[in-house]
Parts: C-alpha cells; sequence; structure tokens
C-alpha cells in the first residue's frame, strides 16, 4: 500500500467515524428527555472520543498526503475542501472542550460530513504544483484561512442551532421561509453528490463540440447527460441525450448542466424528506433543541467570530498580500478570490460592530452568522468554479 | 442641554447615562432597565450631546455606528458586484482603449455586459464613488474612534471602588446576601492569585483584569487608517513603479524606471512535468490535463552602470549579480524587484538557407542570417555569394514597390537579396519570405531554399518598486495587534462591598466572554464563601421564556 | 452649575468647533486629491516643457560618439523613431531638407533608432541618403529615459539644453520648418 493509498483510507476511516459520531451526538441529545445534562452528558462523551479518533484519522490523511504529494495538500478544491472539514471539526473539539454541547457536534458533523462528500466529487489523485504554488506561502496562506474559516463555520452552526430552536415552525414567516431554505440548500449540495457519484458509477460520458466565444472550434465532455448544450453544438457521442436549450458561447453549458442535475436531485431528496416525516427539515430537528441553552449558543456564536475573525484577517488578507506581492507582483489585484475574502472580511466587520455597537444578539446574530458561512461557501464554491479568476486551479 | 447633578453630588457631562462617580442611573430609561447599558461604561458619546452647528451635525453623522455599518455594507455590495463579470485590467483585447473595451463588453456578455459597462462596472474599484465610499469609511473610522475613545478612557481611568447598590445589581452578575467576616480579605487573596488588580477603599474592593483588551478596537482602527493613509500615498505619483519589460535571450535593456541599470537575458526556461521517476506519481493527474507548468525561469545578469554615466553609454556597466527569476522567486536590488511574468516562445533568432540551382537542385553552401544582426554579404566560397539589399522583420506587403515591415518583431522575415554564382555573375534579385519567393526582374536560375532556424524565447517581466510597503506593513501589523488585543483578551472587573449590616453585595463585568468570568468567580466563591450570584440575563430569559410558554397555555385554554 | 464653568463653555464650544472643522476638512482634502491622482494617473508625463532634456551619449552608423550636452548653444531636434513605423519614414526625407536649411543656423537632428539591427538602419539610411546623425539606441536606455511610448516622437531642445517642446505622432515639412525655427539661436 502506498502512503498515498493509506492516506485515502484514513480519510474514509475519519468519515466514518464522524458519521458515527452524529447518531451518538443526536441520541444525546434526544435521550435526554428530562432536560438533564446528565445522560447528555455521558452518550455526549462517547460520541466525542468517536469524533476525536476521527479526527485524529483526519489528521493523519493530511499528513500522509503531504508526504506522498511532497507539497501541503491545501492546492485543489478537493484537498481544500477536506481540509475544512478537518477544520471545522478541529473547531468543534474546541468548542465542545470549553462548552460541553453535543447538540452542536449532532449539527457540525453532519456539516462536515457534507462538506467531505463534496470534496471528494473533485479529481483527488496526487496532482503536481504550478509554479506560482510553489513556496511555503501555500502552506501558511491557506492553513491559516483554512482554520479561520473552520472556526467561523462553527460560529455559524451554533447560529443555525439557536435558530432551529427559536423559529417558530408552525406559523408562516419569512425567518421560517430562510431556515427551511438554508436546510434546502444543504440537501442540494447532497443532491449534487448523489447525482455525480450516480453518473460516474454508472460510467456516463457524452462529447460534444461547439463553438466558443472567440468563434474557434472546442470540444466538450459531459459527465452527466447534457441537459444544456453549449453554443451551436454538434454531438460526437451517438447515444447522447438532446440537449434541452443551448447556451450562450460565454456559460459553460456544462457546468449549467451539473447545477440542473443537483437541483433535480436536491430537490426530489427534499421532497421525499418531507413527505416521509410529513413536516419541514427544520421541524424534525425541534425536538433535539428543545433543551438548547441559547445563552451558550449566542456566546459560542459569538466566541467563534472573535477567535475566528482575527485568524481570518491573517491568512485571508494579510498572508494573501504577502504572497501576492511575492508571487503576482502586486499585494492586490481585485481577483474575484481576493475580492470575495475582502467581502467575507468586512461582513464580520459588520457582524462585530452590529453587534457591539447596536447590540445585535440572540436571533439577529445568529441570522449573521449563518449568513457568513453562506458568503465562505460561495467564496469557496461559486468562485473558484463559476467565476475563473487567478485562484481557480481546480 | 445641561450638565447632569447625579444624587451623589458628581456632576457629569450631558448625555451621560451612568454616574461616573457612584454608577447611579441618570436617565429615566436607564433607570426602568433590569440591566445597566455598560457600553462605553454608560458615559456620553461625545458627538450625542452636541448637535447645533453643520459641523457637528456631520461629524455626528459619521460618528454613529449605523452608518458606519452601511458603509461597510455598500462597499461589501459594491465588491462583490465587481466580480460578476471580469474588471476591465483582467480583459484581453488586442489594443486597449476605451471603445476596444466597451466593444469586448457588448461582444462577449451582450446585453448585460452593456449594462455592466454603461454603469462604470467594468473599473469599479478604481470609480470615483468607490474611493469617494473608502474614503467615508476612513473619517467614519475616526470620527467615531476619537468619539469613543476619549470619554471610555476618562472613565476607565478615574474608576470609583465604590458604586452605587442601584449599580451593582443592574449588573448581569449579582449576588448579596450574608457572608463570613473574612470573605473579603479571602477575596482579595484569591482574586490577586488570579491575576487582579485589586484596589480596597474602604469598605469595597474594585478588582480588575485586562483593561487593555478595552483599547483594542482603537488600535485596529488606527492599524486600518495608516494602511489606508498607505493606499492613499500610493495613488500619488512616484511612489511605486509598475512596467513590463519584454526582453528577448540574449538582450541586454535598460531597466525602465531603474536608471542606470541594465538587465541581459541569458537564457529563459519553461519546464512542465514529465511524469516519469520522481514524478511518476503526479502521471494520473498529468493525463487528464493534458500537461501541468513545472518552471518558468529567466536567468538574467543584472548590471549597473556607473553614476556618472550617460544614458546610452553601455561600455563601463558593470555586472552587479545573477539570478535565476522565478515565479515567487524575484529579483531584488535596490528597492526595486522583478518578477516572472509571461513570456512568449520560439520568436526567430536566425534562419538557415541553401543557395542552390533551381533546376539541377545542387547547393552551392549555404548562409544563416543572423536576424539580430544581419551582415550585407553572405561569401560561400567558390565564387558563390549572397547580397542581402533589405531584411524586414515583419512583412506585411509592398507599397510603391517598396517592402513594409509592420514592427521590428521577425514574425514574418522577408529578405531582399541578390545572388551570385559563377553561372550568373551579374547577380539575381529575389524576395523571399517564408514558404515564397518572388523574383521581381525575371525568371532566376538559382534560389535560396530554407534549410532551417534558430529560434529563441522572450521573457515578460514586471518591475516594481512600492514605497508604501512599509507603512501597509505597519497598518497590517498594527491591526493584528489592535485585534488580537481586543479580541484574545477580556476586561474582567468585580465590584464587592461590605453592607453595614455585614452581609455582601457583589457585581460583575465583562466586555465578552461571560463563561471564562464566572469560572473566575466561581473559584472566588468557593474560596470565600460569597453569597451564591445569578447570571441576571439568563434570569430575564427564562421568565421571557416561562411568561411565553403561560401565554400559549393562555392562548390554548381560550 | 458654578459660574467659572459656564464662562468656559463657549471658548471650549468653539475650541471643539474649530478642532472637528480641521479634522474633516484634512479629511476631505485627502479624498479630494486622492480621486484627483487617480483621475490623472493615466496621463502622467515624465517630462515636460521647460525640463532639462536628459543627458544620454550614443554611438552613430560611423561609431562616432553624440553627447546631448556637447550640442549645447545648437537647437537639438530629436526624433525617435524605426523601419518598422511609417510615419517616421514620411517625415525622413522632410527632415533632412530642413536640416539643409538649418544645419548652418546651428540647429542639429539626431534620429534615434530604437533598438534596430545595423543592417536594418544603414540600408533605410542609404535609401533616404540621410546626411544628419542616425544613433541607434541599443539598450533603450535613452526611450526609458525620455520615456518614448509612441513612435515618432521628437523632443525639441533649445540652445539652453531645455525641452521646447515634446511632438507625438507624424510631421508636415511645415511643421519641422516651424519647429526647427523655433530652437534655432537667436
Amino acid at each position: 500500500m502506498t502512503l498515498a493509498d493509506i492516506s485515502s483510507n484514513l480519510l474514509y476511516v475519519a468519515f466514518v467515524a464522524y458519521l458515527i459520531a452524529t447518531f451518538v451526538f443526536g441520541g444525546a441529545v434526544r435521550g435526554n428527555k428530562e432536560g438533564s445534562f446528565k445522560s447528555e452528558g455521558r452518550w455526549g462523551n462517547i460520541a466525542f472520543i468517536i469524533t476525536i479518533i476521527g479526527f485524529l484519522s483526519h489528521l493523519g490523511y493530511f499528513f500522509t498526503r503531504w508526504g506522498a504529494t511532497g507539497h501541503a495538500p491545501l492546492s485543489n478544491m478537493f484537498e481544500f475542501t477536506t481540509a475544512f472539514g478537518m477544520t471545522l471539526v478541529g473547531g468543534f473539539i474546541v468548542i465542545y472542550l470549553l462548552y460541553r454541547t453535543p447538540v452542536l457536534g449532532m449539527v457540525v458533523l453532519p456539516i462536515a460530513l457534507l462538506i467531505i462528500a463534496f470534496a471528494s466529487m473533485f479529481p483527488s489523485e496526487v496532482s503536481p504544483l504550478i509554479p506560482a504554488l510553489q513556496t511555503n506561502w501555500l502552506a501558511i496562506h491557506v492553513s491559516t484561512v483554512v482554520i479561520a474559516e473552520g472556526i467561523l463555520a462553527i460560529s455559524a452552526g451554533a447560529g443555525l442551532i439557536y435558530l432551529l430552536k427559536v423559529v417558530d415552525m408552525t406559523k408562516k414567516s419569512n425567518q421560517r421561509f430562510w431556515l427551511e431554505a438554508m436546510m434546502y440548500s444543504l440537501v442540494v449540495v447532497m443532491g449534487f453528490v448523489v447525482a455525480n457519484s450516480y453518473f460516474t458509477l454508472t460510467g456516463y460520458e457524452a462529447e460534444f463540440t461547439y463553438i466558443d466565444k472567440d468563434d474557434n472550434e472546442s470540444s466538450i465532455t459531459y459527465n452527466m447527460p447534457p441537459l444544456v448544450g453549449m453554443n451551436e453544438y454538434t454531438a460526437l457521442t451517438d447515444d447522447a441525450m438532446e440537449p434541452l436549450f443551448q447556451t450562450p458561447p460565454i456559460i459553460n453549458a456544462g457546468k449549467v448542466t451539473t447545477i440542473l442535475w443537483s437541483l433535480i436531485f436536491g430537490t426530489a431528496l427534499y421532497w421525499s424528506i418531507r413527505l416521509i416525516a410529513r413536516k419541514r427539515i427544520a421541524a424534525i430537528f425541534k425536538p433535539y433543541v428543545k433543551n438548547v441553552n441559547l445563552q451558550l449558543m449566542d456566546e459560542i456564536n459569538y466566541r467563534a467570530v472573535i477567535i475566528g475573525f482575527p485568524l481570518f484577517t491573517l491568512g485571508a488578507l494579510i498572508f494573501a498580500m504577502i504572497w501576492a506581492q511575492i508571487a503576482w507582483s502586486r499585494f492586490w489585484g481585485w481577483d474575484p478570490k481576493e475580492v470575495w475574502a475582502l467581502v467575507t472580511w468586512l461582513f464580520y466587520a459588520a457582524y462585530l460592530h452590529l453587534r457591539l455597537g447596536k447590540g445585535w444578539q440572540g436571533e439577529k446574530s445568529a441570522w449573521l452568522a449563518v449568513g457568513g458561512f453562506a458568503i465562505i461557501m460561495f467564496n469557496l464554491v461559486a468562485v473558484n468554479l463559476i467565476i475563473a479568476g487567478l485562484h481557480s486551479y481546480a | 442641554m445641561e450638565n447632569l447633578q447625579c444624587k451623589c453630588g458628581h456632576i457629569n457631562p450631558p448625555g451621560t447615562i451612568l454616574c461616573e462617580s457612584c454608577g447611579r442611573s441618570l436617565t429615566e430609561e436607564e433607570q426602568n432597565k433590569k440591566l445597566a447599558d455598560m457600553r462605553y461604561e454608560g458615559t456620553a458619546r461625545r458627538s450625542q450631546t452636541y448637535n447645533k452647528s453643520i459641523i457637528d451635525k456631520i461629524w455626528n453623522f459619521f460618528s454613529s455606528v449605523k452608518v458606519g455599518v452601511s458603509i461597510i455594507a455598500l462597499l461589501l455590495v459594491a465588491a462583490a458586484v465587481g466580480t460578476i463579470l471580469p474588471q476591465a485590467q483582467y480583459v484581453n483585447v488586442p489594443v486597449r482603449n476605451d471603445a476596444t473595451i466597451k466593444a469586448y463588453y457588448a461582444d462577449v456578455y451582450g446585453e448585460i455586459g452593456k449594462i455592466y459597462h454603461f454603469l462604470g462596472f467594468h473599473d469599479l474599484y478604481g470609480s470615483i464613488w468607490f474611493i469617494v465610499l473608502v474614503g467615508m469609511l476612513a473619517i467614519s473610522l475616526i470620527v467615531a474612534s476619537l468619539d469613543r475613545f476619549v470619554p471610555l478612557y476618562r472613565s476607565l481611568k478615574n474608576q470609583r471602588v465604590l458604586r452605587h447598590r442601584s449599580f451593582m445589581n443592574k449588573q448581569r452578575i449579582y449576588a448579596e446576601g450574608d457572608a463570613p467576616a473574612d470573605a473579603m480579605q479571602k477575596a482579595e487573596g484569591k482574586l490577586k492569585e488570579l491575576k487582579y488588580n485589586v484596589t480596597v477603599d474602604k469598605n469595597g474592593l474594585l478588582a480588575e483584569k485586562g483593561r487593555f483588551s478595552r483599547w483594542g478596537p482603537y488600535v485596529n482602527h488606527i492599524g486600518l487608517i495608516i494602511f489606508l493613509f498607505g493606499v492613499m500615498l500610493r495613488m500619488m505619483p512616484g511612489f511605486y513603479v509598475d512596467e513590463t519589460l519584454w526582453i528577448r535571450e540574449g538582450e541586454t535593456r535598460a531597466i525602465p524606471e531603474a536608471p542606470g541599470y541594465f538587465l541581459e537575458n541569458e537564457n529563459f526556461t519553461l519546464e512542465t512535468y514529465t511524469g516519469e521517476g520522481e514524478e511518476a506519481k503526479f502521471e494520473e493527474a498529468i493525463d487528464r490535463v493534458g500537461s501541468v507548468a513545472k518552471n518558468y525561469q529567466t536567468d538574467i545578469v543584472l548590471y549597473e552602470a556607473p553614476e556618472e554615466s550617460l544614458p546610452g553609454a553601455t561600455d563601463e556597466m558593470e555586472k552587479v549579480k545573477e539570478h535565476a527569476i522565478q515565479v515567487n522567486q524575484p529579483l531584488k536590488f535596490d528597492g526595486y524587484a522583478v518578477y516572472q511574468m509571461d513570456f512568449r516562445q520560439n520568436e526567430l533568432r536566425a534562419m538557415t538557407f541553401d543557395l542552390t540551382n533551381k533546376e539541377t537542385e545542387e547547393s552551392l553552401g549555404s548562409l544563416t542570417v543572423d536576424l539580430v544582426n544581419p551582415e550585407k554579404s553572405y561569401d560561400l566560397g567558390n565564387d558563390a555569394r549572397v547580397d542581402l539589399l533589405g531584411y524586414y522583420p515583419d512583412f506585411s506587403g509592398f507599397e510603391d514597390g517598396e517592402p513594409q515591415t509592420e514592427t521590428p518583431i521577425p514574425n514574418n522575415p522577408g529578405f531582399l537579396v541578390r545572388m551570385f554564382t559563377p553561372e550568373t555573375p551579374e547577380g539575381e534579385v529575389s524576395f523571399i519570405v517564408i514558404q515564397n519567393t518572388i523574383e521581381p526582374l525575371g525568371d532566376n536560375q538559382y534560389k535560396l531554399t530554407f534549410q532551417g532556424a534558430e529560434t529563441r524565447d522572450v521573457s515578460g517581466l514586471t518591475i516594481r518598486k512600492d514605497k508604501t510597503l512599509p507603512i501597509l506593513g505597519l497598518g497590517g501589523l498594527i491591526f493584528m495587534i489592535g485585534v488580537a488585543q481586543g479580541m484574545y483578551f477580556n476586561h474582567r472587573r468585580f465590584w464587592i462591598q461590605q453592607q453595614a449590616d455585614g452581609s455582601l453585595i457583589m457585581a460583575g463585568h465583562t466586555n465578552k466572554n461571560w463563561f471564562g468570568l464566572k469560572k473566575d468567580l466561581d473559584q472566588v466563591s468557593e474560596h470565600a464563601s460569597l453569597p451564591p450570584y445569578t447570571d441576571q440575563q439568563e434570569e430575564i430569559e427564562t421568565q421571557e421564556k416561562l411568561k411565553n410558554q403561560q401565554k400559549v397555555e393562555g392562548d390554548e385554554l381560550s | 452649575m458654578s459660574e467659572d464653568k459656564k464662562a468656559k463653555k463657549p471658548i471650549k464650544k468653539r475650541n471643539r468647533a474649530i478642532m472637528r472643522s480641521a479634522i474633516l476638512a484634512l479629511l476631505v482634502f485627502a479624498i479630494g486629491y486622492t480621486i484627483y491622482n487617480s483621475v490623472t494617473a493615466e496621463d502622467v508625463e515624465f517630462l515636460r516643457t521647460g525640463d532639462k532634456a536628459p543627458d544620454f551619449v550614443l554611438k552613430d552608423m560611423e561609431g562616432n560618439q553624440h553627447k546631448l550636452s556637447d550640442y549645447k548653444g545648437q537647437g537639438v531636434f530629436l526624433n525617435f523613431w524605426g523601419t518598422w513605423c511609417e510615419p517616421c519614414v514620411e517625415e525622413m526625407p522632410a527632415m533632412d531638407r530642413q536640416y539643409k536649411e538649418f544645419e548652418e543656423q546651428g540647429v542639429q537632428v539626431l534620429a534615434v533608432n530604437i533598438a534596430q539591427s545595423d543592417f536594418e538602419v544603414q540600408s533605410f539610411v542609404d535609401r533616404f541618403k540621410l546626411s544628419f546623425p542616425v544613433v541607434i539606441d541599443k539598450s533603450k536606455s535613452v526611450m526609458t529615459a525620455y520615456n518614448i511610448r509612441p513612435l515618432p516622437t521628437t523632443i525639441l531642445v533649445n540652445p539652453e539644453g531645455e525641452i521646447e517642446r515634446i511632438v507625438t505622432g507624424e510631421m508636415s515639412e511645415q511643421d519641422i520648418k516651424g519647429f526647427m525655427e523655433e530652437i534655432r539661436p537667436q
């Protein structure tokens, strides 16, 4: 077994451990009928130990992969996203040691699972570094960012629990709509994972040629049945499905197709869950968050932001600027990724000012924390895959 | 507005919420609250108190958190909008001017592109309104910080140990009740052990820790202002250099904006990963994407001309150093940095021809034309000779019978030659471009056949000098110190007082991390047997929850 | 409130107004200046008329050194050109004719070629039978020192060694004549 194989097996172990821990945390929270912390604590600790095992295995993945590739495994979509899942769990472990909150594990671990599953949809073979990445700044800049984002995501986890508890799911309201929309988008990510795995396993492939924006003929390979065709496409694969419509040349129909399939699978998944449970997804969690201490969730939310914000500034802005000055000759160039790091930073700056200056605590703060996570995910997913820029290495 | 006199006799500036001396609530609104508003210690934010002249109004505008956050939000949205379509600087047009860029947006992005360009979003971050917005943020940073820092500093500096009971029982952490006689001494000892600064006055004590964390926000704002100042300087002429230098292998060029310095390009290398040997592990990844670049490198020699020498005089220049410029390894000298940014490969450098008889295809010898320094005449021996009459590096056609060149770069070299052979001692004139020969003076017996070419690469280097970097670095450093100071440390305080009847009242406050405060207090309480404390915030919430539940039950009943 | 404090109030108020006005004015000025710089950033000229023309030394086709400061007391008609640049080619014969007129009156023409090969320059000189010195800026250092962007660019240097005028683009024979008159020593 090569080091790379050991590495991917360790990641698999981590995934399974997190999965088990999620259910044990859930059981710990659900079993705590009387709202005392004794029974919750006992099962919570077992779940926590499983989480630790998973995390150690995850760290094992990280460092064995480092050994296998010869560089910090933070250089492409798969590596970065997997590391994000790891720091998210790491952040949870720190918070758990401080506050002993099984309910946080029950919410954060599934999100970490989803993130790891999402990561594994990207090419995961060990890949060499392009010249711009061949420096220690890769490890310094990206690891600081990924740790900061993991901690900031904990704040969103606490915020989410807060909202699951306070938002009334029985009455129509904006809050109910948005909370459920959040749940829906998580399910759509799952839809992407399912769709992608399904078509990969069945080995779907269809090749097309098309005319690109510079009027040259190019080709594209779909790994999912082409719902959308490129500009003036011609099918090269015989039994390929006929696209429903075609896009203008600047839009990559392959990406649009992937998004559409994710939505189709995600929506199907969402409605099956809703029909089986006969309630909204956010409402399913109600019994689990019954005994949640809101004050504590608010504090975790805030605490995670004040730990994460300085780290984020350091990693995503200061180290980023130093490296950009060395590699690209300018510390700032308004590249989309840079801009979105700034947007994230401004958002958390606004969060802090609203909280300290305008007394936005509790529910408002929880919404902001969740919003911050949405921006981080947008920067990770959309900016890398849709808005092309200097950072699009994946 | 009038100054406010508290019941304790202290005169407070207008706008004060909690008496600076004893802590009594001064406004009716504050008196009715269950918990005291401890932001800025209940002092008057300076700007709130005066609102008369227009200057005061502008000042107040920028002092408000609401305005500050609104500016942040506007910047956030604007920054995000700028990423919807690429900014003009990242757009690739053959000729860069306003018209071509406008056309690019319309052609590539259609209607959306037109609107985007019309609104000026193609250069959003350089637009006047964006700069104004950043400027307003700077004003807000300065004004709001001054307005809050000064009264907060005064108030924390002149803290009294003894506070009024109404101040104490409006703190979130509060305790009252009987305690052993030595409780005060024991609490004092324990608090000191926990590294609190303890001040005792008559029957009370004030324990305080981490006050400096309160200055964090102001320190980080100073850092930001220094950073923005650096950015402002950067926009002034002369503070930074940004030049591009295309330099061919073998060339020596003056470095733009760096008088007296010259660069010689010895060699440009482009390496890609092979996927063999050491790199075998990357094979799968390389196969998937085709090829992956491993290294872009320009080997250069840096020369410096003597100080008194003039531009154009390159004879006396001295070698300073050799360096391999790679991505992430810029050449640095005298405050300048030279970066590997771009390259063009395979520009023609020399061309070799055979002088051949058209019929017999017999060769009389070959000649190599160095395109950098062509010669007038090439002697092939045996009375065969080729004279170069004209050289056109980028041949673009004839004008009045004269061959034209579009650029000085040998993209499409054309040669006007006269060929002498023993058979044709008068010479035959021929015009040669790649894959084409024109014989302007009638049919020739001989021709030049292309044999091969040597090429060279061109390195695209960027030259930078940025005098504002130290200022920006200082701003960043101060900002980081400020956020760490404000966020990783907490300002914790306890007030304990012995009442006349021997019982104790105790209050605790922290700017954040109440969890940590309670942990400290638990230790002190246990050691000194203090009366049990309550978290009044939690109590309020529990009560509200109960009220809500009762309400729900009531609704259900009716 | 004591009488003493009441008396202090107007002074305090005035100080406050002055302080605030000064801070705001300073900041508004800083923003205004930044905008001014950003708007004018693109048309920064490194050399302006009236500046001292940077001295240089270049070799001509015969190997003679030409140093700008050696021509002090004469007007120098400094023309930057290349064989690929059509307008440069167009104006050369006119420059040569006018040079013959003005040479005696103390006007020197220096044609600075931008880093082309000796062969190309020499055949160009031969083709137009140019009588003024043609020098080659092999390392582009003179071009850099004068911040020459488009070709042709002509720098008119007066007898005092100052830049009289910067001309970009093609000149007609009439223009050339006028410019030479401008820099002719009195």
